[in-house]
């Protein structure tokens, strides 16, 4: 595909991950951070994030399962979750986080592995965009662009 | 950037580079060396770039532990530390109390967590700053001015303190220099008066460094030095010999200097060359020290023994030797909580010896040597504290907020006082702003002063008012001014209410190892002035002078300069925690600091005037009578009597010994049965009402 083609497409997908809630501003100051020393800043912070949540998530579900459920440690996993999230600008995983939160702080079990499935839900969903996205990078480095900053 | 261009004209500074010694001094905040600690690795690394995008230099730690292991293996190694608050080792405040503690840097907190009560946290910890998450590189753009803040508070101090002595030695470095290099400034200034005492050059290159860590005078420490010093002998006992035989590692001659400056104030005739290093003294090292260590009183109070209450006591007793004034003073000085026992108990000898009109005190003030060996209690109590500490990090944290100024401006004050009255009521007022940190930092020198004075007889009835003032700006300065101006019963009398009143405050804003602030040297009361302080004073003082009514007055009087100054105190919002969270440390504990009391009762005061309005004299009655619980005989003052039925008011319940006459300065006490008599309380006494009135003591008005 051409360049100009390829960076097209990033930008309008890129647009539309913000419309739609995905990404927030957080992102773009990612973004903004990335320059020629650090030209893949973006790709490891999102790729640490994916792991540290990964991690949390199943941490979650162990606790969640749990015969009796420390919601000391759910909350704390969440608010963690939430504090990555909003770092890297994953604004839905953020916002579920919060709505678990309400509900770690109600000691309500139920609506708590609601929450946690939300969030994962969330979760798959923005790691698939943000792969998609970084797959669209790469094709422009490789066809000899240079990646569009957003504004 | 502004800086920058300072730092060039700045040319007396002998700073190679305030960052790291890359020697680019022009350039700040470039370099700044920022500690990034948080568990969350993602976010550690988004920050860590958003530094290094300022220009920052950056190091991150995902572990509490680590980092304040990096923080003291390298005390000079950052200006700057930014934590997370939740972290699974170590809660974050705990961080931030340690490194306020241990190593005086700002500390900027952040959360995802917005919510009102947690910010509210760092704020009474001491943070100075709190940031939510996301953090956007803007808000790291600017951390740098809380470094240069924190710098030019202490540096500003430090200067004014010196600058009347000093003015012609040093180039008035005026404070709009370069902020960047204030630290240098002050470095410098330091240990270019220093020069005079120590004809250390090479202390210079030490000081030149701005990020010089602050020392910790320890408990241990501070028991080296005075055995130091001891052993030397006051009039051998210069820095350079006592760093010798401290034999501590990393300890500089400046340090030593400083701290011996402390020690030194109201020497008779002390030599030139230690004098002038008294106004010098690194005032916002020690003021810092005050906070950190009234929060850790705070925290600690809970298993503290009665050590306020000995506090307490013995300005009790100076008090109630004293004209009426006097009492409230000693309260608000017992209230402070710094001051340490053994200031007590010489305030109690010296009151006790104005009272008698005794020349030499009774108590062994007379040369420095008393100091010292007030000091030991004073470390015990110290030590205490830091338990303490352990125990109650989240207490600890109120006062967290106390103002650094204080220290300098204290010091300032007390040497002043020591030398001249005059001169302090000057720079006193100056620094009245500092309000709540001077105030407790006065405390504690003047009570220093007090028992330096006394020792030296007759002329401490003049209450170093300048000394009072700066704790009283917010009133209750005024007010322990007052009290102790007015009360010209004995220069102990005056003398007591105003060291005593120093020891209060101070007491809440000494942190647990600023036990130099409270060894604060008394210099010879005799320089005291009467109290100027704000006018206030004066009619305060003049009411004040109603034997009986004293405290009565001191209520007014607080009252009124709560009044006059609440727009200054805004302690309002931070006593209220403070005292909220005291009140929860201190539920069974009697170890509130007498500082710690003062401010709670001061908190609580805020809160509720009507009731403290009355009680304000009665809280710092209490905490004075708690503290001096036993040991101030007593005397029949009246003033006694007073404190007695407020202190009875306000904390009966808490107090062991309610009966303020008990607790009142005792009149004849010897030196020895102060002495004990201090160390018994703090063994007994109870739990220091939480509830004073300390109105002028804004606890959060610190420039963290």
């Amino acid at each position: 595909m051409e360049v100009v083609q390829l960076q097209t497409r990033f930008v309008e997908y890129t647009a539309s991950l913000f419309r739609e809630g995905y990404l927030d501003a957080q992102f773009t100051q990612l973004q903004q951070l990335q320059d020629e020393s650090n030209p893949d800043f973006v790709v490891e912070v999102v790729s640490l994030f994916f792991e540290d949540s990964e991690r949390l998530l199943n941490d979650l579900t162990r606790a969640l399962n749990q015969q009796s459920v420390d919601f000391k440690k759910v909350d704390a996993n969440v608010h963690q979750l939430k504090g990555s999230s909003s770092s890297i600008g994953a604004q839905r995983i953020k916002n579920a986080c919060i709505t678990f939160r309400n509900f770690c702080d109600e000691q309500n079990i139920e609506a708590s592995l609601r929450c946690l499935q939300q969030v994962k839900q969330e979760y798959s969903l923005v790691k698939n965009k943000l792969d998609t996205l970084f797959r669209l990078e790469q094709q422009i480095v490789a066809a000899g662009g240079s990646i569009p900053v957003m504004e | 950037m502004n800086l920058g261009g300072h730092a060039a004209k700045s040319l007396s500074m002998p700073s190679t580079s305030w960052k790291s010694g890359d020697g680019v001094p022009d350039q700040f905040p470039v370099g700044l060396r920022v500690l990034v600690v948080d568990d969350d690795s993602t976010c550690l690394m988004i920050l860590q770039k958003m530094l290094r995008t300022c220009l920052y230099d950056v190091t991150k730690c995902n572990r509490a532990e680590i980092a304040l292991s990096l923080l003291r293996e390298n005390k000079n190694g950052f200006d700057i530390v930014i934590s997370d608050v939740h972290m699974p080792d170590m809660d974050g405040f705990k961080l931030l109390e340690h490194i306020g503690l241990e190593m005086d840097l700002p500390v900027i907190m952040m959360s995802a967590d917005d919510s009102k009560n947690v910010v509210m946290k760092g704020v009474t910890h001491g943070a100075c700053d709190y940031l939510i998450k996301p953090v956007r590189i803007e808000a790291l753009k600017n951390i740098w001015q809380h470094v240069v803040r924190k710098r030019k508070h202490e540096w500003k101090d430090f200067e004014q303190s010196g600058s009347l002595e000093e003015g012609e030695q040093q180039p008035k470095l005026s404070e709009d220099a370069d902020y960047s290099t204030s630290a240098n400034e002050g470095n410098w200034r330091n240990s270019k008066r220093r020069k005079d005492e120590e004809d250390e050059v090479e202390e210079r290159d030490d000081t030149s460094a701005l990020k010089k860590p602050r020392v910790v005078w320890s408990v241990e420490l501070h028991q080296q030095f005075v055995a130091a010093v001891n052993q030397l002998g006051i009039d051998k006992a210069v820095p350079k010999k006592i760093l010798e035989l401290m034999n501590v590692p990393g300890l500089t001659r400046e340090n030593v200097a400083s701290h011996l400056q402390l020690l030194r104030i109201g020497t008779p005739s002390p030599p030139t060359e230690i004098l002038p290093p008294l106004r010098v003294l690194n005032c916002g090292h020690l003021l810092q020290k005050y906070r950190l260590y009234l929060r850790r009183l705070s925290g600690v109070s809970q298993h503290q023994s009665g050590l306020n209450n000995s506090f307490m006591g013995p300005t009790e007793a100076a008090f109630g030797s004293m004209a009426s004034l006097n009492g409230l003073d000693l309260q608000a000085l017992a209230a402070t909580g710094q001051f340490p026992v053994q200031s007590l108990a010489t305030l109690q000898a010296a009151a006790l010896g104005r009272s008698t009109s005794k020349s030499g005190i009774s108590m062994p003030l007379v040369d420095q040597r008393n100091l010292f060996s007030f000091e030991t209690p004073k470390l015990s109590f110290g030590e205490g504290q830091q338990q303490q500490l352990g125990n109650n990090s989240k207490q600890m944290n109120l006062l967290h907020g106390i103002p650094t100024t204080m220290e300098p401006k204290a010091l300032a004050n007390l040497h002043q006082s020591a030398q001249s009255f005059g001169g302090m009521n000057l720079q006193v007022n100056a620094h009245g702003n500092q309000s709540s940190s001077l105030l407790g930092h006065m405390a504690q020198p003047q009570s220093r002063m007090q028992m330096v004075n006394e020792t030296n007889g007759s002329q401490i009835s003049r209450l170093p008012s300048s000394l009072v003032q700066p704790i009283m700006s917010n009133g209750i300065a005024s007010r322990v001014l007052a009290r102790n101006g007015m009360v010209d019963n004995g220069r102990g009398a005056v003398y007591n209410s105003v060291t005593q009143a120093s020891s209060l405050v101070d007491f809440s804003v000494n942190q647990n190892t600023d036990l130099p602030g409270n060894s604060f040297p008394l210099g010879n009361n005799s320089g005291m002035s009467s109290l100027t302080s704000k006018g206030v004073l004066q009619e305060e003082v003049s009411s004040e002078m109603k034997g009986s009514r004293g405290f009565v007055s001191s209520y007014d009087i607080f009252n009124e300069l709560h009044q006059h100054k609440s727009q200054d105190w805004e302690l309002q919002n931070i006593g209220l925690t403070f005292e909220a969270s005291q009140h929860a440390n201190r539920q069974g504990s009697m170890d509130v600091p007498p500082s710690v009391l003062v401010h709670q009762g001061f908190s609580s005061c805020q809160k509720s005037r009507q009731n403290r309005d009355t009680s304000i004299g009665n809280a710092m009655f209490s905490a004075g009578e708690e503290s001096g619980h036993g040991n101030a005989s007593n005397s029949g003052h009246q003033l006694n009597t007073f404190l007695t039925d407020n202190s009875l008011r306000v904390k009966a319940e808490r107090l062991p010994d309610v009966s303020c006459q008990n607790t009142l300065f005792p009149e004849q006490f010897g030196q020895e049965d102060l002495m004990s008599a201090l160390l018994k309380q703090q063994e007994g006494i109870g739990p220091v009402e939480n509830d004073f009135c300390f109105d002028g003591y804004p606890l959060d008005n610190l420039p963290v």
